[in-house]
């Protein structure tokens, strides 16, 4: 589904990403972890199309197709999905009316046809129960006024209303309460398929003990320097990232 | 509600889509302005000849004033007020008695802006008065109305059939020596609107006037008048029109508006004169006087004001608060694009006690325009109790665009408590990116952003103006990010 072959980054001159190499496959949930500033977040919104990053070398194939050379909108519509680290406010849209655009703007680009309001809402409701999702929230504005937890929940709602071939998560356990870290778990585990994979970007072991993943990378520095099963998170989160980064001074 | 990404497919590939020409004989005047064209109009329009005493007065008065306004911060060459038609009208046989009496040619220009007379009188309940040129066309639902005794007519129509009524209230909320345009309307004024409340009645319709410019060199000059008598309430919407043309055209109105004690009147309005073209070459030039005044006590009027088109805007609703606890509201969304200007605003002058006002502002900002807010809250010494809230927000789209914000506020009377907010703001790339990645393109994300930003104003226009405001925002704005 998902190759990254020997991928260069960098940001305003500073080279972020040093050479990742990733194949995901469907079916798969790919975790991967690092200190601050290792990348993560770089690969993620990279993988999403954002453009304020200079591509030094490597190419990225999502499903036989060039991904760095879609436009972000194009990635979203073949199944990209990005759940935001931090969710942006749009004041005055509706969550139901910003969804509507969105999963028809989709459904139009793969040769659907759209949902009339009655369906949508339909569908709405279905998928709202999949994160236990306040029902006063999709009249609200985007992100308006959500507290943290709201915001990343509605991150994985918007997920299960785009159903996305990809999805990416980036640091959405990050500021959420327990019961709230297993709502969002819940909701990815209910999403998973076989047709569908997912990227899990966390610094904690502990969402990963909701969410079990079959591989764990660790990102350090740029470069996806170990990788793994879920027994390799434990390691991390008993030994901390400093035994990474005496082992890659080490090897220097 | 049709959703914002549809209004915006089925329109953006076009651009000024009303700006074609109908091809209708006109009677017109010669060119150019003096008292045997003030005359003449008068004497066209069969008027009594106090009316024809007044626009001369209007007139001489004119003549003293030597200059166009320049305070607003608007630029555009001096205009040659002896290059405009004063007067212009399609030219009929013979008198108008039912639809089927109106030129053809007239009715599928109406068609084509989308308010077919006929099915606006069989379908929508709305009743509307066209006004072509100088002229107004037809006043549809009129004989319903008369039973319940509103006065809904052309502005002609009422002089002859009310003299009394417009004699009172012409000119009795804006003079004519207010200022320099509202000067010169006085003395040549075609046609526009008259409408009349009788005490306790609530109009049952939204009542409709549709301007339209057709003849190349005309300048319009309409003028309207509503008075919504004690315990009577009415809701007015106004919408416009005028062709691409090359060169710049006038539109000089006044709008006055009475609302007697517990009177009600809410006056929305749809601006998309012609804008001009992407080079800033040609558009409407919109110097509009508006005001209204609360008369009566716990009258309330309500202005709402989506202004999209015209090269120049130079408009100031105002409410003049002298009956006790009365109300004045001032919700507007104004956006410029490519070169387009506007200066806009409200005043609320708050004479009566315990008197309120609100002002909510949106304007938004893209490619070379220029937008400019400019309000004032006057709080007189005997308002005891005052409450006014302003809140002026400003969005820009791009960099080469402005946006100005002139608040002025008198407080004569210190129980008086008075708020404004304002602020500045960009349409996010962060927001942008977040629709994008939603499978939402930059065009659409900026429409569906802009047109939250303005629900505020939106919510207080009647449903089909709503909608019809949203369609406008996506066409002005295509294109003004780069």
């Amino acid at each position: 589904m998902l190759k990254i072959k020997d991928l260069k980054v960098s940001v305003e001159g500073k080279l972020i990403l040093k050479g990742i190499n990733l194949e995901i496959n469907p079916g798969e949930v790919h975790a991967i972890m690092g200190p601050n500033g290792s990348g993560k977040s770089t690969l993620a919104s990279l993988l999403a199309g954002r453009d304020e990053y200079e591509i030094e070398s490597g190419e990225v194939i999502y499903n036989g197709k060039n991904l760095l050379d879609m436009k972000p909108e194009d990635r979203a519509r073949e199944g990209v999905f990005l759940a935001f680290q931090y969710p942006v406010e749009i004041p005055g849209v509706t969550t139901a009316n910003f969804l509507k655009t969105a999963l028809n703007e989709i459904r139009k680009y793969n040769g659907l046809a759209a949902l009339d309001a009655k369906e949508f809402l339909i569908f709405m409701r279905e998928k709202m129960a999949y994160v236990e999702l306040d029902k006063s929230l999709t009249s609200r504005a985007v992100n308006e006024g959500f507290s943290g937890g709201e915001k990343k929940r509605n991150e994985i709602f918007q997920m299960a209303m785009l159903q996305p071939k990809l999805a990416i998560l980036d640091e959405t356990d990050s500021g959420l309460d327990i019961d709230a870290l297993r709502i969002v778990a819940n909701g990815v585990n209910k999403l998973k398929s076989p047709e569908n994979a997912f990227i899990v970007i966390t610094h904690y072991q502990r969402l990963l003990d909701y969410i079990v993943p079959d591989f764990v990378h660790v990102l350090f520095d740029g470069r996806l320097v170990k990788s793994g099963n879920k027994e390799l998170a434990l390691e991390l989160e008993e030994k901390g990232y400093d035994w990474i980064r005496t082992e890659q001074n080490e090897l220097k | 509600m049709p959703n914002e990404t549809e209004l915006i497919e089925t329109v953006t590939k076009s651009e000024y889509r009303w700006g074609f020409i109908s091809d209708l004989d006109a009677d017109e005047a010669p060119k150019g302005l003096s008292e045997e064209i003030v005359r003449f109009i008068s004497a066209k329009k069969g008027e009594p000849e106090w009316l024809t005493e007044w626009r001369l007065k209007a007139y001489r008065h004119w003549l003293t004033l030597k200059d166009e306004p320049t305070w607003a911060n608007l630029h555009h060459p001096v205009i040659d007020f002896q290059e405009i038609i004063y007067y212009s009208a399609p030219k009929s046989k013979k008198k108008l008695d039912s639809m089927d009496d109106v030129d053809p040619e007239l009715r599928a220009t109406f068609d084509k802006l989308g308010i077919s007379l006929i099915e606006q009188m069989r379908l929508s309940g709305v009743a509307v008065d066209a006004v072509m040129d100088s002229v107004s066309v037809k006043t549809t639902f009129k004989e319903k109305l008369l039973e319940l005794g509103i006065i809904f007519s052309s502005f002609s129509d009422a002089v002859k059939e009310h003299p009394e009524l417009v004699k009172k209230y012409l000119g009795s909320v804006v003079p004519y020596t207010d200022n320099y345009y509202a000067c010169l309307n006085s003395a040549v004024f075609s046609d526009g609107s008259f409408c009349y409340i009788p005490k306790g009645i609530r109009c049952p319709m939204e009542l409709s006037t549709y301007f339209r410019i057709n003849a190349a060199n005309t300048g319009q000059f309409e003028r309207t008048l509503i008075i919504a008598d004690e315990g009577a309430y009415v809701s007015y919407l106004e919408g416009c029109t005028a062709p691409m043309r090359d060169e710049n055209q006038l539109h000089a109105a006044v709008v006055e508006l009475v609302a007697h004690e517990n009177g009600q009147i809410k006056y929305s309005t749809v601006q998309n004169w012609y804008p001009g073209d992407k080079e800033g070459k040609g558009g409407i030039y919109n110097f509009v006087t508006k005001r209204g005044i609360c008369a009566g006590s716990h009258a309330k009027i309500s202005w709402t004001q989506v202004e999209t088109g015209s090269a120049i805007t130079w408009k100031y609703p105002s409410v003049i608060l002298k009956g006790d606890y009365s109300i004045g509201e001032f919700y507007s969304v104004a956006v410029t694009n490519n070169y387009q200007q506007a200066d806009t605003g409200t005043k609320m002058i708050h004479l009566g006690k315990n008197t309120k006002s609100t002002i909510v502002s949106k304007g938004i900002s893209g490619g070379h325009s220029n937008n400019s807010y400019r309000g004032l809250v006057r709080v007189s010494k005997k308002a005891q109790n005052a409450r006014n809230f302003s809140q002026c927000d400003s969005l820009l789209l791009g960099d080469k665009c402005g946006a100005h914000t002139f608040p002025y506020l008198e407080i004569s009377n210190s129980s008086a408590i008075v708020e404004h907010e304002a602020t500045t703001s960009k349409v996010g790339e962060d927001q942008i990116f977040y629709c994008n990645q939603r499978g939402i393109s930059n065009e659409d994300a900026i429409g569906l952003i802009v047109n939250g930003y303005c629900k505020e104003v939106f919510n207080q226009l009647p449903m089909e103006f709503a909608v019809e405001a949203q369609k406008l925002l996506a066409i002005s704005l295509e294109g003004s990010v780069g």
